[in-house]
């Protein structure tokens, strides 16, 4: 059985200009252990459809207008707050982009990774220390007993992302949802804390789900991928047939257009266009407005995310098995 | 090639103090630290380094938009370091910047043709049929519609934005551009537009550019040398395909190696490639004697610590600061 | 590719579905004022008010300081709307003209506010050098309450209106000074700013076009709120006796007056605070309403 399923789930946000549908129709399966990437530009849902799973967008302005989230058997998305407050952390924990805001500046490292400790686990004073120590070391912060006492403004920015993912893994959680945890860190920092998520993977037999803008970051660390535009899924795959053989014109797109280390490329293959105005996005299929392959039927009506080659999935009209 | 922007031992250094009445606890942020560059003409000089490495500042003090605390620039020959604003009017022409957040870049107050003739006004430009004419021009140059001109920034995507911010830069003709991360706030479908657009009008318009990043994969792109740096320094210097391919500065070999994959069958090699280094960057308040780079270094030696490694060329073309290949 | 596909990368699919918003962003913000509910009801109170000032002699026809002795005390009828005071004299005539001189005394200190204001907190914002000593002879001047000003300043020059105007002024320029001063300094490292900059652009324009228009909206917000403060300020210097000398008609001198009478003719000092309450009440609404409309970083979703 799957870890989390999430079946036709649709989330709407109030707005000035009328009710905005942020992500529509996104269904997906996760396996135990399984890391899976979610890849999209802005607008695209990615995050929107993180924080729906986690319960933590404010209603309103938003609302789910359609579909559930099943983690590990019980509905979510029918949970009331308090429960829902049970699962987060224990059952399913987050890292956000952004390691300075998510930590509370006034309280100690310490104090922080104690507190999520104790709100899911009856520990001693004592244990909860050890547990702390234990896992500020795991994810790599050098002489951690020491470090227990430092506030967050003393620590680096990929410091803080470590502690960030120590006190999400505290209480052991079998989900971890990481949205763009390495955006705001540079290069070198990136890479180890990609690396560090990896390793935690296989320690701590939790599945991950990654969310990003970014193909070299799924292509790091990545088993099976989500591509997502204008709210709603395009391509879905394994991550090594994403690479090789992928079948929206979107996703090639944007395999395409970065640049790369390993060739040269005399010009890159932009996507033309801009990304659609999430109140005013065109008809049938979103991409179509953008797409070289565009023909009349793409802008008829929206393509369901049809299975193409065994698990390999998109939602286009154009694509056929090679 | 004749140099179109040469700076020798610059250096910028920002002071910052706290409670100046009662306790004189002060320091000095040493930003840009004794650097020595020059860009040819119709050139683009990559320039690497992750955040707080001063590249931002650098790519500022070549175009006189923050003073120098040491050093001098010379453009085309001629020195500007110390040259009065008014005096400096004139080289400001060709000398202009791109940044990188297309929302900050623009006043939310004016119309686009405002933002793109603005710079002419300042020239002496009459607000007159010519001068219209020519920002017409400048959006058709960027690739903007002609009714682009009555909007306001607020009405356009960040792409779009950047296209103004690069046709206000590229309307008083410069010869020097400074591209301060001109891409990196744009989303990936969107970049490559951009950066297809600056390489096509460096053609056009023969500009030369400094272009930083910190984005490898994209200044490997568009540049022809590539410089990376370090805490304030400049460790290296090179061709770009000499660089990427025989990087001689261990920190250099970091960042390459760090990039991430661009092919998941990759993923171990390239973990296995960057295994050595670690920690973060140390705070540029309180930079580490000797090597900047040996706290965090795979080779350190003991004359790391102690003495700053200087710029050698082990190649032509190809010079770097550190004792490894001094020493070798 | 040849070059000129960058361009139509661009604009091939351009924008045909032409953003929402055509307008000017001042037409935008008026829009959504006219749609804020309390903005809107903080206009209609002080509009009233406004409307009286600017229209007194229509509205009240007779003289505010004529006396009647024999008409002294009458409650509130039809002949007399609010009734008389101690000296016969109509107290609608008196609290409508009160009404004008709260209103011109709040207009000049604002006025004074926004010349002077603007022009020390965007010197000391904009120019580093000016900056540590401007700012802090403004500590030294906001360190004086604007109620004791005023009783300096009317110990010299004897109790008048201008006084009052002064004593405001000089009580309320540092702290509008201060607010003009704190976005200035953010905008001046704007990139826009930098870029002015970079084409050659000198302090004159870069403050004009740049800094300025873009630093009016908190100015704004501050002075709507500081016309309710001098209307309050005047009210309560009239009222000790420090403002307009009686027989003007001031709404704080009036409640002074009524003050005596509260048991016999209570709408004496009822009718002038009541005047002087929707006057706040309006414009803290609508300072409110400006807040939310102009500030992004203090606008809630509605």
């Amino acid at each position: 059985m799957s870890l989390l399923e999430v079946a036709g789930l649709t989330t709407a946000f109030k707005t000035r200009r009328g009710e905005i549908t942020a992500i529509e129709d996104v269904s997906f399966t996760l396996a135990e252990r399984q890391i899976l990437g979610i890849v999209g530009e802005s607008g695209s849902g990615k995050s929107v459809t993180a924080l729906t799973i986690m319960g933590l967008l404010p209603n309103p302005p938003a609302r789910i207008a359609s579909g559930e989230v099943r983690f590990d058997g019980t509905v979510l998305t029918r949970l009331s707050d308090a429960r829902m407050q049970k699962i987060r952390g224990s059952g399913i924990a987050m890292v956000f982009q952004e390691p300075m805001t998510s930590l509370n500046p006034v309280f100690t490292i310490g104090e922080q990774l104690m507190e999520t400790l104790r709100a899911h686990e009856r520990l001693s004073p004592k244990a909860q220390r050890e547990r702390a120590i234990e896992m500020l070391t795991r994810v790599g912060i050098p002489s951690a007993a020491l470090r227990l006492g430092d506030y967050p403004h003393q620590l680096s920015g990929g410091q803080r992302q470590r502690v960030m993912i120590a006190i999400a893994l505290a209480c052991r959680p079998r989900l971890l949802i990481a949205d763009e945890p390495t955006t705001a860190l540079d290069v070198t920092v990136q890479a180890q804390i990609l690396d560090l998520l990896l390793d935690l993977r296989d320690e701590f037999g939790m599945a991950i789900i990654i969310i990003t803008h970014n193909m070299g970051v799924i292509a790091q660390t990545a088993d099976r991928v989500l591509v997502m535009y204008a709210g709603r899924i395009v391509e879905e795959a394994r991550i090594g047939a994403l690479f090789d053989r992928p079948l929206h014109p979107y996703t090639r797109g944007l395999l395409e257009c970065v640049p790369s280390l390993e060739q040269d490329k005399a010009r890159l293959a932009a996507i033309p266009g801009t990304l659609p105005d999430p109140a005013s996005r065109p008809r049938g299929c979103r991409y179509a407005p953008r797409c070289a392959l565009r023909i009349e039927a793409c802008t008829a009506a929206i393509p369901a995310l049809l299975g193409i080659q065994g698990e390999h999935a998109a939602a286009c009209i154009r694509a056929t098995p090679s | 090639m004749s140099a179109l922007i040469e700076a020798t031992a610059l250096e910028k250094h920002f002071a910052f103090g706290e409670g100046r009445l009662l306790s004189r606890r002060s320091g000095r942020l040493r930003a840009v630290d004794g650097v020595s560059l020059r860009i040819a003409h119709g050139e683009t000089l990559g320039l690497v380094g992750e955040s707080g490495c001063g590249k931002s500042t650098l790519g500022r003090l070549l175009i006189r938009l923050i003073e120098p605390t040491a050093g001098a620039i010379f453009f085309e020959g001629e020195e500007i370091t110390r040259r009065p604003t008014k005096a400096l009017r004139e080289k400001r022409r060709a000398m202009q910047i791109i940044f990188q957040d297309p929302y900050g870049a623009l006043n939310p107050r004016m119309r686009v043709e405002d933002i793109i003739m603005e710079p002419l006004l300042i020239h002496g430009a009459k607000s007159d049929g010519p001068t219209r004419q020519k920002v017409s021009e400048m959006l058709n140059l960027v690739g903007l519609p002609r009714h682009a001109r009555d909007r306001f920034p607020h009405e356009f995507s960040g792409g779009q934005r950047q296209r103004i911010g690069i046709a206000r830069a590229l309307v008083l003709r410069p010869k020097l551009v400074v591209c301060d991360e001109p891409v990196s706030a744009l989303d990936v479908s969107v970049q490559a537009q951009i950066v297809n657009l600056l390489q096509d009008l460096q053609g056009e318009l023969r500009l030369t550019y400094l272009f930083i990043a910190h984005d490898l994969s994209v200044v490997k792109h568009i540049s022809n040398r590539v410089a990376v740096m370090y805490l304030g320094k400049i460790v290296e210097v090179a061709e770009k395909r000499e660089l990427y391919a025989k990087p001689l500065h261990p920190y250099t070999q970091a960042l390459i190696a760090a990039v991430p994959v661009a092919h998941p069958g990759n993923r171990a090699s390239a973990r296995a490639a960057r295994a050595r280094v670690s920690g973060d960057v140390p705070s540029a308040l309180h930079p580490p004697a000797g090597c900047r780079f040996h706290t965090r270094c795979p080779y350190v030696m003991t004359i790391c610590r102690a003495e700053e490694p200087k710029i050698t060329e082990p190649r032509a073309g190809h010079e770097v600061a550190c004792h490894l290949v001094g020493s070798s | 590719m040849t070059p000129s596909e960058s361009k139509i990368e661009a604009q091939e699919l351009g924008h045909e579905e032409a953003p929402t918003q055509r307008r000017r962003p001042f037409l935008v913000t008026i829009g959504r004022l006219l749609h804020h509910r309390l903005f809107l009801t903080g206009l209609c109170l002080f509009g009233v008010i406004v409307l009286a000032a600017a229209f007194a002699p229509l509205l009240a026809p007779e003289d505010p300081n004529r006396l009647a002795m024999r008409l002294k005390f009458l409650p509130p009828s039809a002949e007399h709307p609010f009734g008389t005071d101690n000296f016969g004299r109509s107290q609608w005539s008196r609290v409508i003209y009160g009404a004008q001189l709260s209103i011109a005394i709040g207009l000049a200190v604002v006025a004074l506010n926004a010349v002077f204001g603007t022009l020390i907190g965007a010197l000391a914002g904009y120019f580093r050098r000016l900056d540590n000593p401007v700012m802090r002879v403004n500590d030294a001047l906001m360190a004086f309450p604007a109620i004791f000003l005023a009783l300096g300043i009317t110990a010299v020059l004897g109790p008048s209106t201008i006084d009052v105007v002064i004593a405001l002024a000089v009580a309320y320029i540092p702290r509008t000074a201060r607010i003009v001063r704190a976005s200035v300094i953010v905008l001046r490292e704007m990139e826009y700013v930098q870029a002015a900059v970079a084409a050659g652009a000198g302090h004159w324009r870069i403050l004009r076009h740049h800094i300025l228009p873009n630093a009016m909206a908190p100015l704004v917000v501050q002075l709507s709120f500081l016309f309710a403060y001098a209307v309050l300020s005047e009210a309560t210097l009239s009222f000790l006796g420090l403002g307009a000398v009686p027989p003007t008609p001031t709404w704080g001198n009036i409640m002074a007056q009524g003050r005596q009478y509260m048991t016999e003719a209570p709408w004496i000092i009822t009718v002038p605070g009541v005047a002087l309450m929707i006057t706040v009440l309006g414009l803290n609404l609508l300072g409110d309403g400006l807040r939310d409309v102009l500030d992004p970083r203090l606008r809630v979703q509605q």
